[in-house]
C-alpha cells in the first residue's frame, strides 16, 4: 500500500529550480532514503510534503487523499536538519507542548512523554533545560517529539549527526521498530553507509531533478561493473585470457572485471582449467556510495545560480 | 483556533514566570513609589526644620505683631535694646537662623530690608518672610490711609475665571492643568507600551528563528498562528503587568502618610505658600472638578481601543522584522522605519497637548501610525465625533493592512538563513503572488 505519492511536484525560486518535477512512491511499513548533493532540493521537498512549502505544480497524495496542510499534519513527523527547541523551556512541559500543538489531548500527550522518556532513559531530564543539554541528548529529544504523535509518516532529515554510536543505535533501533509496526520512514541524508544499512528503498536528487530510483539491491545490480574478487592458492605467473581483465590484487586473490558476452562460470572455468585452486569468488557490487559519487560527480560541486525564462 | 490558543497559553506563561518578570513587576512600583516618596521627604524636612528669625525693627513695622504663629516653620523673635551692628555679631551664637534688618523706612518707599544670615536661606523662608513684611507694610499704609482692613478685605478682589466647554451633552467645566496631565499619562502609556512590548514580540520572534524551532512548530501551525499566537500572548503579558502596577501603586501609595506622619498636617501649608486654606481646598474641589470634566468612560473606552490596535499593529510589524533577522545588529539596522513614527507619535503628542486643535495634532490623530499616541492625548480635550470615529477607521483599516503585510514576510523570513533581510527584500516577499 502506498503511503505517499508525489506527482510532478515543482518549486521554483527565482533564482533556481529547486524541485523540478519530481515524483515517487513510498510504500507503508517502508525505510525511505532520500540521497542527494548539498543543495539538490532536499529541504525543499520535504517541506512541501510536511505542508511548510506549497508546490508550485504537481500534487502529493497522502494514504490516497491529496494532502491538506491543516488536517495531515498529525499524520506526519517532521524532524528538520536544523534541530530547534526553546532552549528556556522545560524539556517535559516542551515535549508536551509541541505533542498538543500537533493536537493532542493533554493528558495523552503527558502519558506519551513520560513513556518514551522512560524509554530513552530520559525520565530524569523533565525539569532541566534544553540549554542544559548536551547536543546528543537534545537530539534525542528531538526525536522523540518527532515520532510522539504516533505520526503514520516519519520524516527524519540526518537523524545520527551529532549522535554517538550508543545513541545512533538506539535511534536506529527504534526506526526498526517503528517501520514494522507500520509506519513509513523517508529519511534524507547523505550519509551513505546509514542508508545501505537502513534503507530498502532510495531515490537520488541531483539538481531538483530525481535522476535515480530504485531498491538498494536493484540500484547496485543496476550500476554493478562485473567485478569479482577470486581467492586463489597461489598466484599464477600468466595470466591472460580474453574472458576478463584483472584489475587488481586483493586479499591473496586477484580482482577481475568480466568482459562483455562471458559469464562468472566461464571465469571459473578458466581458473580451474589452469589448475590452481579457489579458494573464494564473489561479486564486488558497487557501494552506494560509489554510484552516489559516480553520478553526481562531474557537476559542479556547490549549485550555480539558474537564469530561468518565466 | 485551539492551537492558537495553546500558543497564547505559552507565550504568557513562559514570559509570567520569569524570574525577570517578576522582578521588573514587583521593582518599577517600588522605585516609583520610593521616588515619590523621596520627593516628599526632601519636601517635608525642608518645613520640619524650625527657624527662628530675629527681627530689629527700627521702622515699627511689626508693632501689632506678626501674622505667623508659632505652628508655623518660621517664627520671628522681636529684638529690642540692641542695634544692627552690634546684634549681626551674636544672633547665630544666641540661635538665630537670620537676622532680619529693618532700617526706619519711607513706607512708601521701602527699601534697604536686609536679611543676614551665615548660610543662604532657602528660597521657601526667604519667600515667607517676604510675605510677612509685606503683610506689615500693607497694614501700615492702609492705617496711613486710614482705610479699615476689614473694609480694604471686603474690597479686595481675586478672581478666577472659569473654562466651560459647550459640548452635546450639557456644559462640563475644564481645568486645563488636569486634561493636560491626564492626556500626557495615557499618551506616554500607549507609547511606552509600543516600544516596551513591540520590541519583545521582535526579540521573541528572533529567538524562535535562531534557536530553529520555528521550523518544528510551522509543521504543525499556520506561520500566521504562531505570529498572532506570540503577538497576543506577549500582549497579555503587557496587559496582566500593567494591571499589578496599578494595584501595587495604588496599594504602596497609602504607605506614604504612614512613612512620614508629620506629612498629612503640612501637606497644605506647605503648597501654595502664603495662601489661606480655603484657596487650598478650592484647589481639591478644583481638581475633582476637572476630573470631572474629562469623559472617564471615553478616555478609558478609547485607551483600550488604541492601545489594542496600536499594540497589534505595531508588534506585527515587530514581528516582521524579527523574522528577518539573525541577530540583534541586523534587526537594529531594519527597526529604525518602524520605530520613527512612534517617536514622531510622542513629539507630535507633546504639541497637540499644548494646542489640541491645531493642524498637527488632527493630522497626528488620524494617521494611523501615530494616532494611538496622539489621540489619547487629544481626548480629555475634547474631540469631535466625527474625526474620532475617522481616526479610528482608520486604525483599524491600517492594522489589517499590516497584519497581512507581516504575516507574508514573516512566513517566508522565518525560514530563511543565511540571507541578509532588506527591506526591499521583505516588501519583494510581501508582495509576491502565491
Amino acid at each position: 500500500m502506498k503511503i505517499l505519492e508525489v506527482n510532478h511536484l515543482k518549486k521554483y525560486y527565482a533564482t533556481q529550480k529547486a524541485v523540478d518535477d519530481i515524483s515517487f512512491t513510498v510504500e507503508q511499513g517502508s525505510i525511505f532514503g532520500l540521497l542527494g548533493p548539498n543543495g539538490a532540493g532536499k529541504t525543499t521537498l520535504l517541506r512541501m510534503i510536511t505542508g511548510i512549502f506549497f508546490p508550485d505544480d504537481g500534487e502529493i497524495l497522502l494514504n490516497g487523499k491529496r494532502f491538506d496542510p491543516v488536517d495531515d499534519v498529525t499524520r506526519i513527523g517532521y524532524m528538520p536538519e536544523e534541530r530547534g527547541l526553546y532552549k528556556k523551556m522545560k524539556i517535559g512541559e516542551q515535549a508536551i507542548y509541541l505533542a498538543r500543538l500537533k493536537g493532542l489531548r493533554k493528558e495523552d500527550a503527558t502519558r506519551k512523554v513520560k513513556e518514551w522518556f522512560i524509554k530513552f532513559g530520559m525520565e530524569s531530564w523533565w525539569n532541566k533545560k534544553v540549554e542544559d543539554l548536551s547536543k546528543g541528548m537534545s537530539q534525542k529529544l528531538q526525536f522523540v517529539t518527532t515520532v510522539l504523535h504516533e505520526p503514520k509518516l516519519i520524516i527524519l532529515d540526518e537523524p545520527f549527526s551529532g549522535l554517538d554510536p550508543v545513541n545512533a543505535n538506539l535511534i536506529k533501533d527504534e526506526i526498526y521498530h517503528l517501520a514494522k509496526k507500520g509506519c513509513s520512514i523517508i529519511f534524507s541524508t547523505h550519509r551513505m553507509e546509514q542508508v545501505e544499512e537502513i534503507c530498502d528503498h532510495i531515490i537520488l536528487m541531483n539538481k531538483g531533478q530525481k535522476i535515480l530510483d530504485g531498491g538498494v539491491a536493484e540500484v547496485k545490480q543496476q550500476f554493478k561493473e562485473n567485478l569479482f574478487h577470486v581467492g586463489l592458492e597461489e598466484t599464477p605467473q600468466h595470466i591472460s585470457s580474453a574472458l576478463f581483465e584483472v584489475i587488481g590484487q586483493q586479499n591473496g586473490g586477484l580482482l577481475v572485471k568480466i568482459n562483455e558476452g562471458y559469464k562468472p562460470n566461464d571465469v571459473l572455468r578458466f581458473f580451474i582449467e589452469q589448475d590452481v585452486n579457489v579458494t573464494a569468488f564473489n561479486e564486488i557490487l558497487p557501494s552506494l556510495n560509489d554510484i552516489f559519487i559516480r553520478l553526481v560527480e562531474g557537476t559542479s560541486v556547490s549549485r550555480q545560480f539558474q537564469t530561468l525564462n518565466s | 483556533m485551539n492551537k492558537i490558543l495553546l500558543i497564547i497559553q505559552r507565550e504568557y506563561l513562559t514570559r509570567v514566570r520569569k524570574r525577570s518578570f517578576l522582578l521588573t513587576t514587583i521593582l518599577v512600583p517600588l522605585v516609583i513609589i520610593g521616588f515619590y516618596a523621596a520627593i516628599i521627604a526632601v519636601a517635608v524636612s525642608d518645613t520640619s526644620d524650625q527657624e527662628t528669625i530675629a527681627v530689629i525693627d527700627e521702622a515699627n513695622l511689626f508693632d501689632g505683631g506678626f501674622e505667623s504663629d508659632n505652628k508655623e516653620s518660621v517664627t520671628y523673635d522681636l529684638i529690642k535694646n540692641e542695634t544692627a551692628p552690634s546684634f549681626k555679631k551674636k544672633y547665630h551664637d544666641k540661635g538665630y537662623s537670620a537676622l532680619l534688618y529693618i532700617p526706619p523706612i519711607n513706607i512708601n518707599e521701602p527699601k534697604n530690608i536686609q536679611l543676614h544670615s551665615k548660610s543662604a536661606v532657602s528660597l521657601n523662608v526667604k519667600n515667607k518672610i517676604e510675605d510677612e513684611v509685606d503683610k506689615a507694610i500693607e497694614r501700615k499704609r492702609l492705617s496711613n490711609e486710614n482705610i479699615d482692613p476689614q473694609k480694604y478685605e471686603s474690597i479686595n478682589s481675586n478672581v478666577t475665571i472659569e473654562n466651560t466647554l459647550d459640548s452635546s451633552d450639557g456644559e462640563k467645566k475644564s481645568v486645563e492643568g488636569v486634561a493636560y496631565a491626564v492626556a500626557f499619562a495615557a499618551g506616554i502609556l500607549i507609547y511606552m507600551i509600543l516600544l516596551i512590548y513591540g520590541s519583545m514580540v521582535m526579540r521573541g520572534v528572533m529567538e524562535e528563528k535562531t534557536n530553529r524551532i520555528s521550523e518544528v512548530v510551522i509543521s504543525s501551525v499556520k506561520p500566521f498562528q504562531l505570529m498572532m499566537g506570540k503577538i497576543i500572548g506577549i500582549g497579555a503579558v503587557g496587559i496582566t503587568q500593567f494591571i499589578i502596577w496599578i494595584i501595587l501603586i495604588g496599594l504602596l501609595q497609602f504607605t506614604i502618610p504612614l512613612l512620614f506622619p508629620t506629612l498629612a498636617g503640612q501637606i497644605p501649608q506647605t503648597g501654595p505658600t502664603g495662601v489661606p486654606m480655603s484657596t487650598d481646598s478650592n484647589m481639591i474641589v478644583k481638581i475633582t472638578e476637572g476630573l470631572q470634566s474629562i469623559p472617564v468612560g471615553l478616555l478609558l473606552f478609547c485607551f483600550l481601543f488604541y492601545f489594542l490596535g496600536g499594540y497589534l499593529m505595531y508588534a506585527s510589524l515587530f514581528a516582521a522584522i524579527g523574522s528577518v533577522s539573525e541577530d540583534q545588529q541586523e534587526a537594529q539596522q531594519l527597526v529604525f522605519p518602524v520605530m520613527m513614527p512612534i517617536i514622531l507619535g510622542f513629539v507630535m503628542l507633546t504639541k497637540a497637548i499644548q494646542d489640541p486643535n491645531s493642524g498637527l495634532a488632527l493630522f497626528g490623530s488620524l494617521f494611523p501610525l501615530t494616532s494611538p499616541i496622539v489621540m489619547l492625548g487629544r481626548i480629555p480635550f475634547g474631540v469631535p465625533w466625527s474625526e474620532l470615529l475617522l481616526s479610528m477607521a482608520l486604525l483599524i483599516l491600517f492594522f489589517l493592512f499590516c497584519t497581512w503585510l507581516a504575516g507574508r514576510i514573516y512566513r517566508t523570513g522565518i525560514l530563511m538563513y543565511g540571507k541578509k533581510g532588506s527591506w526591499k527584500e521583505m516588501m519583494k516577499w510581501a508582495f509576491k503572488r502565491s
